[in-house]
């Protein structure tokens, strides 16, 4: 096998070192039952170039990369800059693990702590982990660290979450034994925050909001007394939009895809979680912190271990250890690469771009939008015809468009999902327009 | 160091150069969303040009150290090599262009991935059933307590909350019980690191919803009475979960699901040799008994007439513990490695990692307290009591640092005093290991005539000993900015 480096006369040298006769006699420890009731899988190996074919034969499979996507609910077709795989692609980066011996670790420990520094400048926090799995995940930990602080076992929920949020905080806090109080959106798509009920832990909300809508977050954490305030979000549309630590939220979090991770059908993705000063000592994850070696030269190391759960084991904040790193360093680099001034260009390029096609496909007959508030790229339409039909020939078209899935209540609605980022040329909006007008 | 917000900046007046610029009529923002909604202050990235930061990050990456750096031996963590092959698939835009909602009908490729590994998976740990959604092996760990929970509530046994947990278990999986709700009672081991089955036995009565086992445990001793364990639990009314996190030790050997597991946790990113990543992404598969299948989470994976297709309407699922099908181009990278393997590459890598770790463990043990002497399976664990005076185990682990090496994984497991849990792993040779041995040796002797070597280690690396104390008592966990 060619990822052992041992040659058979190594083998029978070592053997003969700890005076055993044969490999099978490495395993005379597993009870005699077990191993005859081994089966193997029934598979050959394949060489290199073998595997190379059968894998990429299965990824052509997938047309759906191929065409061009106006899909959203939280995972966007952004552009990545070349830069960014070539970092992540050092070996030094991907083949280390968590950095357990900070000496050897430097890189790994300044990119996190570099990465906390960015996540709380584009949330407007003043600490930030060094990352969650992903969105879902960071809201769910987002949520029992908010019951750990309040004791209320309550928590309420905006309606306006993308279904897998919900998906994931229900799980979590079944399991917690945390209530859910769901609070219903108005006629314009946004929170209705007028009757959050009291002895609630947290109330959750998501801006822009699963129907691309802007929430209004002016006053809403004064309007809900001693709760704290979740916040979940997206962060290219901070290029541009006042971000929620401005609002009072106590605790943000986002799905970092957009900033510079492929959507790679969902996963690797990265979840963005900050918090107040106040909350560290609940904060779950890991954290790198700045501090001094011997000679009082600057170095980085993880911080506020005494949470975690290799110290504090059935009482610590989480059971996280691995995380997303690898997806933080894309992240990193990322915005390091475009800065404040590019990631605001990308930020307006998504926001004109969607405009621009909302206000074309709002001209045709018999299609409005759904809610009328603010959005930043993404919004739902309100169609005649059923938008599966719809959806059929946006794909012969090579489009690929969404119906509105996860709320009942819009079920009379023929909605229709629409996202657009600043890889859309003007000419794609023009044709998807010509799709839903039909005249393509 | 420097961090990005102490370089140069470049003072950049037009856009980035990495996308057109607007090709529609621009409407201004303000007039869009309404000015209140307006970013009031402006962010502090830099502005950097492209060289900058290339050569930061390069810079950065080289005070870090690999697996391809050098040995690596960290106890628990299967530091082993991650097949070059393997992340070239994985950037194929076949599979890393793919929106997650996307019809199914235009992603079957993807789809079949997910269910052929779902199948091998299986195949591997001997159980009818797995979901791909567990993020990481502690995210697996969590799912399977999540199972467990859900499993007791449809039966209407909810006075289950214990989960009974030996002191030689894996470090997660006490948060891992607790974040689902149950409470963790410890089971003790005997003098030779094995499972106290009578301590275990005393306290199995229907409070106890089960017990999470690492089999082979922390010390890489397989449980001889492993059977024993399991019936027993059954016997209780309990389920059984098994730590996937040693799997290196018996691929091709045993299956969790002939053991009496209910459920095992794959760490795709230790035994299927996808990367770490500097701590994540990892992936943390669940594989299930019949019992435990119908509240595995959703969307399940599911083929029929040649068509692969979600499954949502799953009534007793616990729902989704992830976005959307966990992580998949690291699944993408393990279906890689199994293929590439086969059966046969997969035996053999349980054969060279255990052979590789008692070679090591009989060639230390001269120099190093052995607390658990005996045959070990993926790992072995030392003790750095009583090499010199005054020598700690982390003053070991540094000094070794300055040997080219890697530490092993440090003061755990907790049974053993002053733990160094050393895992070679089948993809190191006999010559890396004698070297490694060597310095081991070397730094025992160091230990009884230069001590200060050993406490002002290391010596070689970018940085000196750094504070960690420091770190936690004046925590500054961002870059301080002079503005605010």
């Amino acid at each position: 096998m060619r990822y052992i480096a041992n040659t058979d006369a190594d083998r029978q040298a070592m053997l003969d070192a700890i005076g055993r006769s044969s490999l099978d006699e490495l395993f005379s420890d597993i009870p005699q039952t077990v191993a005859d009731r081994f089966r193997p899988i029934g598979i050959p190996p394949q060489s290199e170039f073998d595997v190379v074919r059968t894998l990429s034969a299965i990824a052509s499979d997938n047309p759906a990369a191929k065409m061009v996507p106006f899909l959203g609910e939280g995972i966007y077709d952004h552009y990545t800059p070349s830069i960014v795989s070539h970092i992540t692609g050092r070996s030094e980066f991907y083949t280390a693990y968590t950095p357990y011996q900070p000496e050897i670790s430097q890189g790994t420990l300044t990119t996190m702590f570099e990465y906390q520094t960015l996540v709380c400048e584009l949330v407007g926090m003043e600490v930030a982990n060094a990352s969650m799995y992903d969105g879902a995940t960071a809201l769910a930990e987002a949520a029992l660290m908010a019951d750990r602080i309040r004791k209320t076992g309550r928590i309420a929920v905006a309606r306006s979450l993308h279904p897998h949020l919900r998906r994931t905080l229900d799980t979590y806090c079944w399991a917690a034994g945390i209530e859910r109080i769901e609070l219903p959106f108005d006629s314009a798509g946004r929170c209705d925050s007028s009757n959050v009920p009291q002895d609630v832990s947290a109330v959750i909300v998501q801006t822009p909001n699963t129907f691309g809508v802007l929430e209004r977050l002016e006053g809403l954490k004064e309007r809900i007394g001693e709760a704290l305030l979740i916040v979940s979000t997206y962060p290219i549309a901070l290029g541009i939009l006042e971000p929620p630590g401005s609002y009072g939220a106590d605790i943000v979090v986002a799905e970092g895809q957009s900033l510079g991770l492929p959507m790679a059908f969902g996963g690797p993705l990265l979840g963005l979680f900050a918090t107040r000063p106040e909350y560290l000592r609940q904060m779950p994850g890991r954290v790198a912190g700045r501090t001094l070696d011997e000679d009082g030269n600057i170095g980085y190391v993880m911080a506020s271990q005494t949470r975690e759960q290799h110290i504090r084991r059935q009482r610590a904040t989480s059971n996280i250890c691995t995380n997303s790193a690898l997806c933080a360093l894309a992240a990193t680099v990322y915005l390091a690469t475009l800065g404040a001034d590019g990631l605001r260009q990308i930020a307006e390029l998504n926001l004109e771009k969607a405009h621009y096609l909302a206000d074309r496909l709002t001209g045709l007959d018999g299609v409005d939008l759904l809610f009328d508030a603010p959005f930043f790229n993404e919004f739902i339409l309100r169609v005649s015809e059923d938008p599966g039909t719809l959806c059929a020939r946006a794909k012969a078209a090579g489009f690929l468009v969404s119906p509105l899935r996860g709320f009942d209540e819009l079920d009379d609605t023929h909605a229709v999902r629409i996202a657009v980022t600043e890889k859309r040329s003007k000419e794609e909006l023009d044709a998807l327009t010509d799709v839903v007008g039909g005249r393509a | 160091m420097n961090t990005i917000f102490e370089l140069n900046q470049s003072h950049r007046s037009e856009g980035t150069g990495l996308v057109p610029e607007l090709d529609v009529p621009r409407r201004g923002v303000e007039d869009a969303i309404g000015a209140s909604h307006v970013r009031s202050r402006p962010l502090r990235i830099p502005s950097l040009a492209e060289p900058t930061v290339a050569r930061h990050y390069t810079k950065l990456s080289k005070l870090n150290f690999g697996v391809d750096d050098g040995f690596y031996p960290l106890g628990s963590c299967t530091m082993k090599y991650n097949p070059k092959v393997n992340e070239d698939v994985a950037r194929l835009p076949g599979f890393s262009c793919l929106h997650p909602l996307s019809d199914p009908a235009l992603v079957q490729g993807a789809l079949r991935l997910i269910y052929e590994s779902q199948e091998w998976l299986g195949a591997i740990a001997g159980l009818p059933a797995v979901a791909l959604q567990p993020a990481a092996g502690a995210h697996g760990e969590l799912t399977g307590m999540f199972l467990f929970r859900r499993h007791f509530e449809q039966r209407g046994e909810t006075q289950r909350v214990r989960i009974l947990l030996p002191d030689s278990a894996h470090g997660t999986n006490p948060a891992s019980a607790a974040v689902a709700g149950f409470s963790v009672t410890q089971v003790p081991s005997l003098a030779d690191g094995t499972v106290d089955v009578d301590a275990l036995r005393a306290e199995l009565d229907d409070t106890v919803a089960g017990v999470m086992l690492t089999v082979p445990n922390t010390l890489g001793i397989f449980e001889p009475r492993i059977l024993e364990i399991t019936q027993a639990v059954h016997d209780a009314g309990g389920l059984c979960y098994f730590d996937g996190a040693n799997l290196n030790s018996f691929f091709g050997r045993a299956r969790p699901g002939d053991m009496g597991a209910d459920v095992f946790h794959f760490n795709q990113h230790k035994s299927l040799s996808t990367p770490h990543g500097g701590g994540g992404p990892g992936s943390g598969p669940v594989a299930v008994s019949s019992v435990l299948e119908d509240y595995l989470p959703v969307p399940r994976v599911v083929h029929s007439a040649g068509t692969y297709s979600l499954q949502w309407d799953v009534p007793a699922s616990i729902g989704s513990v992830q976005s959307f099908f966990g992580n998949f181009l690291v699944a993408v990278k393990a279906f890689a490695y199994i293929l590439q393997l086969g059966d046969e590459g997969l035996r053999a890598v349980s054969e060279n990692a255990v052979l590789n770790a008692n070679y090591l463990q009989e060639r230390l043990k001269a120099t190093y307290d052995l607390p658990h002497d005996g045959l070990c399976k993926h790992e072995f664990v030392l003790s750095g009591k009583g090499i010199a005076d005054g020598i700690s185990t982390l003053d070991i682990a540094k000094r070794l640092i300055d040997h080219g090496f890697h530490p092993p994984t440090i003061y755990f497991p907790l049974i053993v005093k002053e733990a160094l849990m050393i895992e070679p792993t089948e993809t190191e040779s006999k010559e890396t290991l004698d070297r490694f041995a060597e310095a081991m040796e070397a730094v025992a002797e160091e230990a009884r005539n230069t001590p200060e070597l050993l406490h002002e280690a290391p010596h070689h690396a970018p940085v000196r000993r750094l504070d960690q104390t420091r770190a936690t008592r004046e925590p500054v966990l961002t870059y301080p900015f002079e503005d605010s």
